[in-house]
């Protein structure tokens, strides 16, 4: 359905659940999900909240699409102020929980102070209960889902839940859904656990109504759905090899980040590939791919669900990981494989389950690692620090064991819950920390692929590729074909696609769309939907302003133009091989235009005029 | 002249049967251009969407022009793909 009109405001401290109406002046302004839930947010939140504390709130919202016939409409976002960045934290899951929310009645929930012991929230379309979770607090995700199912013996409930790594204070943790999708970036999960909130399970009955055009939605949403089908990225290349193909094409690229970002291009690529997982292993016969799946409504499919041989070191002896579950994603297989040194697929995909089952950021979590195993390279970290493990590049056992420790919030696995930037700075080398703002990088080397340095200093959440994801250009030719050595041009790319971005990302569609489709395309889906008018024109002005509005509650934060930065090691260090052989980040060539371009100071602040334009909050 | 052609994904199995890891040293013509190579190993031109000379990309409108492979190149190519 489009807008249900109402929302949910949990108050966790004193118990009382409330129903709200939606502010439709909001909906026109800020379309839903991502932007809409964000303009609750700092109406509601001051900016300098303790991300921690009581007085942070924690929002789960759909879109005006979520639950609807689009496909991939099954998306819901989870935005709250982080812990990990101290900036506006926004987490988008596709899955199906989002799905059965909407179905349920409700735009978005609103969490707010902190229950006095563990609880979840259960809802079934109109009946709202916080329950007690103490049965449940010390659990993982996987266990603790199976326990809610079996407690309200309904196997259609959608559950989003923390694990022991929320619970322990791991400040990147994960809300996962379905078992195996998350919103994972951030430390959304942290947030959720220091409200003592340890799931939100839906059961949605209601089904889909409040389309203001149903003929016309009907008629778009098929259309559309055959550009998808008739694509070749989304009608062949994802379903198939999935996110994951693009291990190699980064690599021969020379823009793998490698061993802490130290080198360009990883040796041990293949084996940890999206080509490798189709091949049979030699030990068992069997691929590590068992097969694609798809979200809620999704046509595309792009899920890789896995298995990891039964005589694997990691899994031996372990039966409940011999299964099938969800299995590498691209920026997961990076962080765990090249950013490591480790190049066993096997017990990358192992280490994922183990991120799945207690609901912490790969990425982020990888990316601690390989900073960790620097350290460990330099002797500042020794065994004493670990308990035993020898922390070398390249040491599966090693990022096994870690992982493990980690995953329960026990031994070294508590520093590595710090994040990079706390734990360099605690080990006193901060420039190892390959972060921006606190958060840690995905997959690509912005010495090789240049717009992407601007992508990662400007995210409103810290270093991030889903805020515009120029590789699509740069390197896939999406919707054209650019440069990736070349800066010129950069800054207004990158803003074409923040600004779509955040419009799609607030729409209840998942960005992948955007492979075949452009707001051309998802316009009038929306238009359909929604009251009001919805051109791509509008769209992509919606877009803009939530990408100010984030950076306004940034400022507000305090943090500041000189927050819009790269490690020295991307600006200073030339990469060694490969075509970008000799270059650095280019930031100070493409920011100032950036600047600029979005009608901001010189020193990165928002000006009246560009508030104005937007018709920002005060 | 000798080049090393690597092609991914269901690329694969155009490759020679020695191939290892996507990747295989073939003899083309020492005057080929990138779409000799292409057609030499059967990739349909429709499939031959990213191709990455020595990593660095070549448009369609630069792959029939003669005198860019040199011996030791490594010439890579994808159907279209995404990732992210």
């Amino acid at each position: 359905m489009a807008w249900t009109k109402q929302i949910l405001r949990v108050n966790l401290t004193n118990g009382d659940v409330s129903v709200e109406p939606l502010n439709m002046g909001w909906a026109q302004e800020y379309l839903g999900q991502r932007g809409l839930a964000t303009r609750y947010f700092v109406a509601e939140v001051d900016p300098t909240v303790d991300a921690l504390g009581p007085d942070n709130k924690l929002i789960m919202a759909t879109g005006p699409l979520t639950g609807t016939m689009a496909s991939t409409g099954g998306r819901y976002s989870v935005i709250t102020k982080s812990p990990l960045t101290g900036t506006i934290a926004c987490s988008n899951s596709g899955g199906f929980i989002g799905a059965a929310l909407k179905n349920a009645g409700w735009d978005m929930i609103i969490f707010e102070g902190k229950a006095p012991s563990p609880v979840y929230l259960y809802v079934e379309d109109d009946k709202v209960e916080i329950l007690p979770a103490d049965d449940l607090w010390g659990k993982s995700v996987w266990e603790a889902d199976e326990l809610i199912h079996k407690k309200h013996q309904d196997p259609q409930i959608r559950i989003s839940c923390v694990g022991r790594a929320a619970e322990s204070g791991c400040l990147f943790s994960a809300i996962v859904n379905d078992l195996h999708r998350a919103a994972g970036r951030s430390g959304v999960g942290t947030v959720m656990a220091s409200k003592n909130l340890k799931a939100v399970a839906v059961r949605g009955t209601k089904g889909v109504g409040n389309i203001k055009d149903p003929i016309r939605f009907m008629r778009e949403v098929t259309a559309q759905k055959k550009v998808l089908a008739d694509n070749a990225v989304t009608g062949q290349g994802l379903p198939t090899y999935g996110t994951q193909v693009l291990m190699n094409v980064i690599n021969e690229m020379g823009a793998l980040p490698t061993r802490n970002m130290r080198e360009v291009k990883f040796e041990g690529a293949h084996s940890v590939s999206g080509e490798a997982m189709h091949e049979k292993r030699k030990t068992d016969g069997k691929p590590n791919l068992t097969r694609n799946a798809g979200c809620f409504g999704c046509t595309i499919a792009c899920g890789r669900i896995s298995t990891v041989d039964q005589g694997h070191f990691s899994v031996a002896n372990k039966p409940e990981y011999w299964g099938n579950s969800g299995g590498l994603e691209y920026e997961a297989a990076w962080a765990l494989g090249p950013d490591t040194g480790v190049d066993d697929l096997d017990a990358l995909t192992y280490v994922n389950f183990l991120c799945n089952e207690d609901g912490f950021d790969p990425i982020s979590y990888g990316s601690t690692v390989a900073a960790a195993m620097e350290l460990y390279d330099m002797g500042v970290i020794t065994k004493e620090d670990t308990g035993g493990i020898e922390l070398t590049f390249g040491s599966a056992e090693a990022l096994v064991k870690v992982t493990e420790l980690t995953a329960k919030g026990e031994g070294f696995g508590k520093i590595l819950g710090l994040g990079s930037k706390r734990m360099c700075e605690k080990y006193g080398h901060p420039e190892l920390s390959m972060t921006v703002k606190g958060q840690e990088f995905p997959a690509y080397d912005p010495r090789g692929i240049q717009g992407m340095g601007l992508t990662y200093a400007t995210s409103n959440r810290g270093a991030c590729h889903l805020r515009s994801y120029t590789v699509a250009s740069e390197v896939l030719g999406i919707p054209v074909k650019t440069d990736p050595l070349e800066t010129d041009g950069k800054p207004e790319l990158v803003i074409a696609f923040q600004d779509a971005t955040a419009a799609v990302d607030s729409s209840g569609l998942c960005l992948f769309t955007t492979f075949a489709w452009s707001l051309e395309n998802i316009a009038p889906q929306i238009d359909a939907a929604c009251e009001g008018d919805w051109s791509v024109e509008k769209c992509a002005e919606v877009g803009a302003r939530i990408w100010n509005l984030e950076r306004d509650f940034n400022m507000r934060a305090g943090l500041t133009g000189a927050d819009d930065t790269l490690p020295k090691r991307l600006l200073k260090d030339a990469a060694n091989v490969g075509p970008a052989q000799g270059k650095v980040a280019g930031l100070d060539l493409m920011l100032p235009k950036y600047y600029e371009l979005r009608g901001w100071t010189t020193d990165g602040q928002l000006t009246d005029e560009t508030r104005s334009r937007y018709r920002l909050p005060a | 002249m000798n080049i090393t052609l690597k092609l991914y994904a269901n690329l694969s199995g155009l490759l020679p049967a020695r191939a290892q890891r996507n990747a295989a040293e073939v003899e083309v013509a020492d005057n080929a251009s990138l779409n000799t190579v292409i057609d030499q190993f059967k990739v349909p031109r429709e499939s031959a969407h990213l191709v990455l000379l020595n990593g660095v990309f070549v448009c369609h409108e630069d792959r029939d022009r003669p005198g860019r492979l040199q011996a030791g190149d490594v010439l890579a190519i994808w159907p279209p793909v995404a990732g992210g």
